[in-house]
């Protein structure tokens, strides 16, 4: 199989002593959209520097669309779109302007470059304000630009850093369909980080789950959600109570219990015959319970198990 | 990389600074007020330095230019990592990182922006002094304009190494608080040289702001001293290539740290 992105043992601290990965491995097929998951501060970020030739690991080695990262770092940038969580658009340059820059800079021939500029400016529905100085752009709309921009050399391999991070939901759903559209049309791999499941669910044709720098699962959504047998149980306790675990774990069809804080979280086959059990569980240990909610198993739940802790605790941690 | 690519990617980058230039003219503006006070405030102030002995300039305004138009390229150029800073915060610096352009052309961008932007500057100071009366020659022009731009882009580099390693604008606005203004007195520009207390004299001599002010002043005697300029335009000149050459170490500085 033809790899676009192969990363082995990549560690890196920073120079206040924060250690950003921790041996982080990964392999993306190339023509396929590869999400990068995880709460803010897990390594998604640095991961996509590297791999961007950005910044270098302290050990480990990459390679992204057949070049090393560091040896062959001419070549990479060549081959490669990078669209960065700080949106790179000249705002005192117009849109035009921002993408005739990007050609030249990436050597296109000259005569290519408006042709190429007009043709991304319309397809990401831009025409009408090329010729607006970027400051007057909506947060959507530079998002838009930016990625148009890395567009301009045809690259091989797309980096998208957080691409709809900051952006209301109508503009988050329009930067999905545009991405999804660019995958079938350009041929183009795809590594795609955020902190948003519902972005990783959607457009990653795989991802990898990452936490405190190292990946601790990867495969398809799918593949990750099946894992996960059963039904997600949540309860919600009207106060805390240390009780509630040792009488969740007295009912015999329920697995994986955990506690943290007020939120008690288990798993069942059958969610709806496990439910009033365990209610019934809390109600005699004089546990009294809020809400009681049953899911489908999500990525928050995959994540809850590989990393040991929800989304939201791990951005806690970091906040 | 072909140095055709190179020339591009220099010309591209210094098109763009250029031109987000020109749609805030008011920008270039503002950084002339100063020079201004200087020239014609300062100028009149103390016109009558002159009747020192030791002064050979017959008018304070003729001797004033050339350090006021040195001045100026020193502030200017001061100021130029201000832009990088605003660039790493818009995410552009690392745009142009992770694409082909080599780290020297990056810098040299900025430098030739900072040139055009020095020449300009220096030419609207230079019509400023002709008409409060300062007699100019073509030749004390054209050197004056050299020293400026080549002094301007010494400093310039500098300020933006700076930028790079520090990457906040606080240190930026204290480095040329700290170290412009002192620099300017540590030379001849504002006094003659003759004038300037001993113990000064030793560090004056190897300031570069001296050297541009020195050069300058080489047409304005009766014929060019040829020596001293070339020598004081070959050190500028060498400091110049040494400080695009610490500057674009100083990008190597940025990315460990990103």
């Amino acid at each position: 199989m033809d790899r676009a992105i192969e990363a082995h043992g990549l560690e890196k601290t920073y120079p206040k002593g924060v250690r950003a990965l921790d041996g982080l491995d990964l392999e993306v097929e190339a023509g396929t959209i590869f999400g990068l998951l995880g709460p803010n501060g897990a390594g998604k970020s640095t991961t996509v520097k590297i791999l961007t030739t950005l910044t270098r690991a302290d050990a480990g080695e990459a390679r992204v669309a057949g070049h090393d990262v560091v040896r062959d770092a001419a070549r990479v940038r060549l081959a490669i779109g990078v669209v960065g969580q700080k949106h790179g658009v000249d705002p005192d340059a117009t849109g035009c302007e921002n993408l005739v820059l990007q050609g030249d800079l990436y050597g296109l021939p000259p005569r290519d470059v408006r042709r190429r500029a007009d043709e991304l400016l319309a397809r990401f529905g831009l025409e009408d304000a090329a010729r607006r100085l970027a400051r007057t752009y909506s947060g959507g709309m530079r998002r838009k630009l930016d990625v148009a921009a890395a567009l301009m050399h045809a690259p091989r391999v797309l980096f998208l850093d957080e691409p709809t991070t900051g952006l209301d939901p109508e503009a988050r759903a329009a930067m999905w369909q545009a991405l999804e559209q660019l995958a079938q049309e350009e041929h183009v791999t795809v590594l795609l980080t955020t902190h948003y499941l519902e972005e990783a669910d959607r457009l990653a044709d795989r991802l990898a789950i990452v936490d405190r720098g190292r990946v601790v699962a990867s495969g398809t959504p799918e593949q990750l959600k099946s894992e996960l047998h059963g039904d997600a149980l949540v309860v919600e306790l009207a106060e805390e109570s240390p009780r509630a675990l040792e009488a969740v774990s007295s009912v015999r069809s329920v697995r994986e219990p955990s506690l943290a804080g007020r939120v008690l979280r288990a798993r069942a086959d059958e969610g709806a015959r496990a439910l009033p059990s365990v209610l019934a569980a809390l109600e005699g240990a004089g546990v009294p319970v809020a809400t009681a909610t049953l899911a489908r198993p999500s990525l928050d739940d995959v994540y809850l198990r590989h990393a040991g802790r929800t989304f939201a605790e791990a951005e806690e941690v970091r906040a | 990389m072909s140095a055709a690519l190179f020339l591009r990617h220099v010309r591209a980058l210094t098109v763009r600074q250029l031109l987000a230039l020109w749609r805030q003219p008011w920008f270039v503006a503002i950084t002339l007020v100063q020079p201004m006070i200087w020239l014609l405030l300062f100028g009149a102030l103390f016109k009558r330095v002159v009747e020192l002995p030791g002064f050979e300039s017959g008018s304070y305004v003729d001797f004033l230019t050339p350090a006021i138009v040195v001045m100026s390229a020193l502030f200017s150029g001061g100021w130029h990592g201000m832009g990088w800073i605003n660039a790493m915060e818009r995410g552009l610096l690392e745009r142009f990182l992770v694409s082909p352009v080599s780290r020297a052309a990056l810098v040299a961008s900025g430098v030739a922006q900072q040139v055009v932007v020095i020449l300009i500057q220096s030419l609207v100071i230079v019509g400023v002094a002709a008409a409060a009366g300062a007699r100019l020659t073509v030749a004390g022009v054209l050197v004056t304009l050299l020293v400026a731009a080549l002094l301007g882009a010494a400093v310039c580099a500098l300020s933006d190494g700076l930028a790079f390693v520090a990457r906040q604008e606080e240190t930026l606005i204290g480095a040329v608080q700290f170290v412009a203004m002192p620099a300017m007195f540590l030379s001849s520009g504002l006094m003659a040289a003759a004038l300037i207390p001993g113990w000064m004299r030793d560090v004056v001599r190897f300031n570069p702001v001296d050297w541009a002010v020195t050069a300058a002043r080489t047409t304005t005697g009766s014929g060019v001293d040829w020596s001293t300029l070339g020598v004081r335009v070959a050190l500028l000149a060498a400091l110049g290539l040494a400080c695009t050459a610490v500057a674009t170490r100083a990008v190597r500085v940025y990315q460990r740290s990103v």
